[in-house]
């Protein structure tokens, strides 16, 4: 590997570690949760906050025998920043923002920042984030691990789109620079890669410039699956971002019905004063419910709906208010058309006490149709419709360890409960099988149900074996595990 | 090396039962094997040990060697198992040992011996657990005490002391730790047919080790505090201790 940069000597000269000894302090113990709350591990947490304290975490793991996992925002789904009864090193406090230049939109990170530290960083020198997840909670060295895509994916594909060049350093503590030219295979396998090769310190990203705080908005409502597909061909060419809402629980010829939403970039000059949109106070996630109810409390109303017939009840009345109403257009600010998962704080606890688990199969766009029309139909004859139901539009990228395709992508929220827990399992399996036969991928971030065989089938043999190669460059002695790595790729 | 693979949907629970190569305590792997637990089987004897892995399963039972005694051992060792079981939901301390002691002997080595096995060795467990549940926010503690606890005779001073002190110890645990989610359970066998008991001179009402393991397992289910086993002693408990003290000491047992 080239241009080695040498750790940080100053290690070397303080007069004492921030970490003694050869045992991990119970001190440190910790429940990590996975984000859905339907698993939960005990690890040795730790939140270095500088570069040294990084690489004495890594020695303290070699001291004590334990491997690392890395979490960022902890906002994976399943046990992706997991890493049970071993060392999470969760990166939030490395928090800074280390080079902005607003002329270019560059900008250099630490790992820990959050896409709601960035967009507000940048938003009023008129930049945004290329890729915008649907929670802000997101930290950039997350982002990038699991190479997070936003309601824009067919058209500005993942983060690592946009990422110009990273920092990373290794298991055994050495920080290697990694870009389209040096390093380029550590590039586009860090990248996807669920912190496997090493921790990201810092992210060079390219931000994209805008002209106004507000997006043209559109809302329609389509009644089936096809009608779905339809709006995407229809209109993805002249949209920025278009995402849509699914009622997973109406069958027979409305499978598929939903809400389409797609937005747009006010072009230079259509905001009649950018400087007001763009200004911090007038990006807001929205008013009260009915004007009334606290945002902060609304999961409570959510909760006794969390139901099949609950949903159904709701699912109904959402699609038929968005029926009625035809097409919507509207302006909205940024934040109030990203952020839908944050406009309702703390809506998991819905879910309480089983919590939710996400299965999202990326399938090619001439099965996609097939596919979700069956997985839709299988979930309902199972009995296990999911709650919430996301369609994305993809387009391919090149990194190695890639979920995406040209094509669609359908997240869908299971309840779990322990009477339903190996029933999903069960069906997951079912559904794997129409995902793989599709050509089908799948996603870390999301997933908790990946088996290794499934793995392999969909990524190849041939692209294992190179990250593998990979890993054991970046990380000879396997020190950076998480309990995702043991389930889908441990021996 | 045991590593285990975390399911997120299929969780598996972890128990360590000390004291699990004969009696209640290999009655209780069992039991709890059968519950598809995966079990860490904690014992001085090293034989028998193996036996309960070879019947039970590689999967279900990983064996450990120790002697409870050699608490400095204890802190690495609860480390290790943690780690190969991928976590821990439950512990049982059932070691205990009970040399014969007769009514004129004050025999220091033995008692010394009883501290040592039936209280220090739990102290030095079950404080490892009591700090890792309440930093989990969740889990179960369960000591093996005895109906003995609850008077002190004249036929076993120190052995009635290990068991009151292994009470008290364990109540003081459930104070502690209720408020964090972590249950501790309080089990006060009978007379249990099992090497134990070959010293004892008088007994009655005596059931098997599978027996008081199936009423050991329903308590740890439905999260018991303090447990009779069977329940009947709970009765003769609360009369032997309603015994003023200067008619007790009178009595022969």
């Amino acid at each position: 590997m080239t241009n080695v940069k040498s750790v940080s000597t100053s290690h070397k000269s303080r007069p004492t570690s921030l970490y003694e000894g050869a045992n991990l302090s119970a001190a440190h113990l910790e429940e990590v949760p996975s984000w859905g709350g339907a698993s939960s591990g005990i690890s040795y947490v730790y939140r270095p906050s500088t570069i040294e304290s990084l690489y004495e975490l890594l020695m303290l793991a070699r001291r004590s025998g334990r491997t690392v996992g890395l979490r960022g925002g902890g906002n994976s789904y399943g046990d992706a920043a997991m890493n049970s009864e071993n060392i999470v090193v969760d990166i939030c406090r490395m928090n800074r923002i280390l080079e902005w230049d607003p002329r270019t939109g560059v900008i250099r990170v630490e790992p820990g920042v959050t896409l709601a530290q960035l967009w507000q960083y940048v938003l009023e020198d008129g930049w945004w984030p290329p890729i915008a997840t649907g929670t802000s909670f997101t930290t950039m060295g997350g982002s990038a691990a699991m190479n997070v895509h936003g309601k824009n994916a067919f058209k500005m594909g993942p983060i690592g789109d946009h990422i110009l060049e990273f920092d990373l350093m290794l298991a055994s503590g050495e920080t290697i620079t990694c870009n389209r030219e040096e390093n380029r295979d550590v590039f586009f396998a860090a990248i996807g890669g669920f912190g496997m090769l090493g921790i990201f310190t810092s992210l060079t990203i390219q931000m994209k410039h805008i002209y106004s705080g507000l997006l043209d908005v559109e809302s329609e409502a389509r009644g089936d699956l096809a009608g779905m597909f339809a709006y995407f061909d229809e209109y993805a060419a002249d949209s920025d971002y278009i995402v849509g809402w699914i009622d997973s629980l109406a069958g027979g010829r409305h499978t598929g019905r939903g809400d389409v939403h797609r937005a747009n970039y006010l072009a230079e000059g259509v905001d009649p004063n950018p400087a007001q949109t763009l200004r911090l106070e007038n990006q807001h996630l929205g008013p009260n419910l009915f004007g009334v109810v606290p945002r902060s409390i609304m999961w409570l109303f959510m909760r006794p709906m969390m139901r099949n017939w609950g949903l159904r009840f709701v699912n109904q009345g959402k699609y038929l208010a968005g029926s009625f109403t035809g097409v919507k257009r509207y302006r909205q600010p940024h934040v109030q058309f990203h952020f839908l998962l944050d406009y309702i704080p703390d809506w998991k606890k819905a879910y309480e006490p089983g919590g939710l688990i996400q299965y999202q199969p990326f399938i090619p766009k001439e099965n996609a149709y097939d596919a979700f029309s069956e997985i839709l139909t299988l979930c309902q004859r199972r009995g296990l419709p999911n709650y919430l139901t996301v369609l994305k539009r993809h387009r391919p990228d090149d990194f190695l360890m890639t979920y995406a395709v040209d094509g669609f992508s359908m997240a869908m929220d299971f309840r779990v409960t322990n009477e339903n827990r190996q029933r999903i399992v069960w069906m997951t399996r079912e559904l794997d099988e129409i995902v793989l036969h599709a050509g089908g991928r799948f996603y870390f971030a999301k997933d908790s149900v990946l088996r290794p065989e499934v793995a392999e089938a969909y990524l190849g043999a041939d692209t294992i074996a190179r990250f593998r190669t990979l890993k054991h460059r970046c990380d000879p002695d396997g020190l950076l595990e998480t309990d995702l790595w043991r389930r889908v790729f441990g021996d | 090396m045991n590593r285990s693979v975390n399911r997120p949907l299929e969780p598996q629970q972890r128990a360590i039962v000390i004291g699990a190569s004969s009696g209640l305590g290999a009655a209780l792997v069992r039991l709890l094997a059968s519950h598809r637990y995966r079990v860490a089987a904690v014992a001085r004897r090293e034989a028998e040990l193996a036996a309960l892995r070879d019947e039970l399963g590689r999967e279900a039972v990983l064996p450990y060697v120790h002697d409870v005694t050699e608490y400095e051992q204890a802190p690495l060792l609860f480390d290790q198992i943690t780690r190969d079981l991928g976590g821990l939901d439950l512990i049982i301390y059932a070691a205990a040992v009970q040399p014969p002691v007769s009514l004129h002997e004050y025999d220091f080595a033995k008692d010394e011996a009883m501290l040592r096995t039936n209280l220090m060795g739990a102290v030095a467990w079950l404080n490892l657990a009591a700090t890792r549940f309440e930093r989990a926010r969740g889990g179960h503690i369960v000591g093996i005490s005895s109906i003995a606890g609850d008077r002190g005779r004249v036929g076993s001073p120190v052995y009635n002391t290990s068991k009151a002190g292994l009470d008290t110890y364990l109540e003081a645990l459930r104070n502690r730790l209720s408020r964090y989610g972590v249950s501790v359970t309080t089990i006060k066998p009978g007379f249990i047919d099992t090497e134990l008991l070959k010293n004892a001179s008088k007994t009655f009402w005596v059931i098997t080790p599978e027996e008081a393991a199936a009423l050991t397992y329903e308590a740890i289910r439905r999260r018991k505090q303090v447990v009779y086993v069977p329940s009947r002693w709970r009765l003769v408990s609360l009369a032997v201790r309603s015994i003023p003290s200067t008619v007790f000491r009178r009595l022969s047992f």
